[in-house]
């Protein structure tokens, strides 16, 4: 219906052109708002310079099997089981993947 | 009405990642630009400090073409966290002291350096003392808390040089420890602790730890005396534990029901009366008053009879006004504590919320966690966290996650948990401000 509008046309011609200029953008995904929460601690894009390990950009296997092991105690670590049985298993995965992407 | 559902729906048939500039954008008024001469959507977001700046950056993260500009009142920002570390005589001003530059240049957010006074709901305009006016498609409140000065009598905001506060880092914190360090060996420091619920709730107790730590280092035969309003306290166990191993017998806690609760302060004589009747002499006197959201969101009606802002707890968006959101220590978050970091995880998830609303596309569901450090000692951290989620209706703490240090924790987890307070401390920083 809209379509026919005046003006429509440019509305589309603008969403296509915006999305061309704005590849710097990071999507709101489900994937960021489980993970933008942990960069609190390792900082911007994971990528923590100080005392707290750095996770940006480490490989989504590893990000993946470090979660699962701290959330079934597997692995020991101060505050890292407490956060990590927060997360089922699909949300941990969302997490790794965010976080590899981190390059 | 319908003409935006269409639209909308539109937009997520075809799959794509809209970037604002679209939708309504002729009734914006017309004064920056974004491509093909549509005006910029535009946020304007209120308070620099964890809620406000993390919401700034993560807007500009999620979405370059929303124009954001940021009203802060002070050029420089001094944390609260860490700044019980320079009274314990850890770290120095400096070390805890930011500008904004990062946040302008790299970013692009627009920083402006003034004070808010009004709004203008319809017109969407937020108005500052400096006589400026700033519109907006959506705003976001980050003034966190301000303080109740006639809940205890004799005391006012003049006192606060007498008897400071030092709960607003800053030339508060310079006061308190210049106070410490003027006083006697021997001197009684007296901490006159809030009710529930105020920002940083393992605050005081980590004060009263690190100033223990200065006095032992420094003046071994003082004290510290806390008259807590309350009955416990966040981390009372691990606090209590560590206050037995780090400075025997010198930390003495008050609850309320045994004269923790002070009814009248006399700056003059330094002293303070509870309600038992008792009268109670301190060298250095720390009056951590009672507290509410911040003035000008009170002011702006965005706060309830409470005192505090109600939010939807999915988007933040005040309930009482719309396009309007409410982040950090002045809304009603609960079971989020009020500490710089849940403020920050809040601005993050705002963040996603406006950008969102201003593409018509819908937010995938929030999460948050909140991770607080407290040093009882330099080489003796202990933590709480927390994960959190949105349930439909409100935000529930994550059965099974979360929770304290262990009690029985060895030295060697104490002293990792202190160096990872420096660690959280250099990350949320430069989430910040780097």
């Amino acid at each position: 219906m809209w379509v026919t509008k005046p003006g429509a046309r440019m509305l589309a011609a603008s969403c296509l052109a915006l999305m061309s200029f704005s590849t710097t953008a990071e999507p709101v995904s489900e994937g960021a708002m489980l993970s933008i929460t942990c960069n609190g601690c390792h900082g911007p894009d994971g990528k923590s310079t100080g005392s707290i390990p750095a996770i940006g950009g480490k490989s989504a296997d590893y990000i993946e099997k470090a979660l699962l092991d701290f959330r079934d105690d597997k692995r020991p670590s101060t505050v890292m089981k407490r956060h990590a049985k927060g997360y089922s298993d699909a949300q941990i995965k969302l997490i790794a993947e965010y976080f590899a992407a981190k390059k | 009405m319908k003409k935006n559902m269409t639209r909308r729906n539109f937009i997520k048939a075809s799959g794509a990642i809209v970037s604002s500039a679209s939708l309504g954008s002729l009734l914006w008024p017309v004064k920056s630009f974004g491509l093909g001469g549509k005006p910029k959507p535009r946020v304007v977001i209120v308070g620099g400090g964890f809620g406000g700046v993390t919401c700034a950056r993560y807007i500009k993260k999620f979405d370059t073409n929303i124009d954001v500009t940021l009203i802060e009142r002070d050029t420089q920002f001094v944390t609260c966290p860490f700044s019980n570390l320079v009274l314990g005589g850890l770290r120095d001003m400096n070390s805890i002291t930011y500008n904004y530059d990062a946040v302008k240049n790299k970013d692009g957010v627009n920083v402006i350096h003034d004070e808010v006074t009004d709004i203008d709901m319809e017109k969407r305009q937020i108005k500052t003392k400096g006589g400026q006016t700033f519109d907006y498609d959506r705003a976001v409140f980050s003034p966190g808390i301000d303080f109740l000065w006639d809940k205890v009598e004799g005391y006012s905001e003049a006192d606060v040089e007498t008897i400071p506060h030092a709960w607003k880092a800053g030339k508060q914190t310079t006061l308190l420890k210049s106070q410490l360090e003027a006083m006697e060996d021997g001197g009684t420091f007296v901490m006159v602790a809030p009710p529930n619920p105020f920002r940083c709730p393992p605050g005081p107790y980590e004060r009263a730890s690190m100033i223990a730590h200065y006095l032992k280092t420094n003046k071994p035969k003082s004290k510290v005396i806390i008259l807590d309003a309350k009955e416990n306290f966040s981390k009372q166990p691990l606090f209590t534990k560590g206050w037995e191993a780090l400075y025997p017998g010198m930390i003495e806690w008050v609850a309320g029901t045994k004269g923790g609760i002070v009814t009248r302060a006399d700056a003059k004589n330094m002293e303070l009366h509870n309600e038992a009747g008792d009268t109670i002499k301190g060298a250095v006197i720390n009056y951590i008053p009672h507290q509410a959201a911040g003035t000008i969101a009170r002011k702006l009606g965005l706060a309830d009879a409470t005192g505090w802002c109600p939010v939807n707890q999915k988007t933040f968006e005040s309930t009482l006004h719309k396009n309007i959101h409410v982040i950090g220590d002045s809304s009603v978050s609960d079971p989020l504590p009020k500490s710089g970091y849940a403020a920050s995880s809040e601005g993050k998830m705002c963040a996603a919320a406006v950008v969102a609303a201003i593409n018509g596309i819908e937010m995938p569901n929030p999460s948050y966690s909140n991770t607080c450090y407290s040093l009882v000692g330099p080489d003796y951290g202990i933590s709480i966290a927390a994960v959190y989620r949105f349930d439909g209706a409100k935000i529930i703490s994550v059965d099974g996650a979360g929770g304290v240090s262990p009690a029985d924790a060895d030295e060697s987890f104490r002293r990792a948990e202190a160096l990872y307070a420096s660690g959280w401390y250099t990350s949320i920083t430069q989430e910040l401000f780097g």
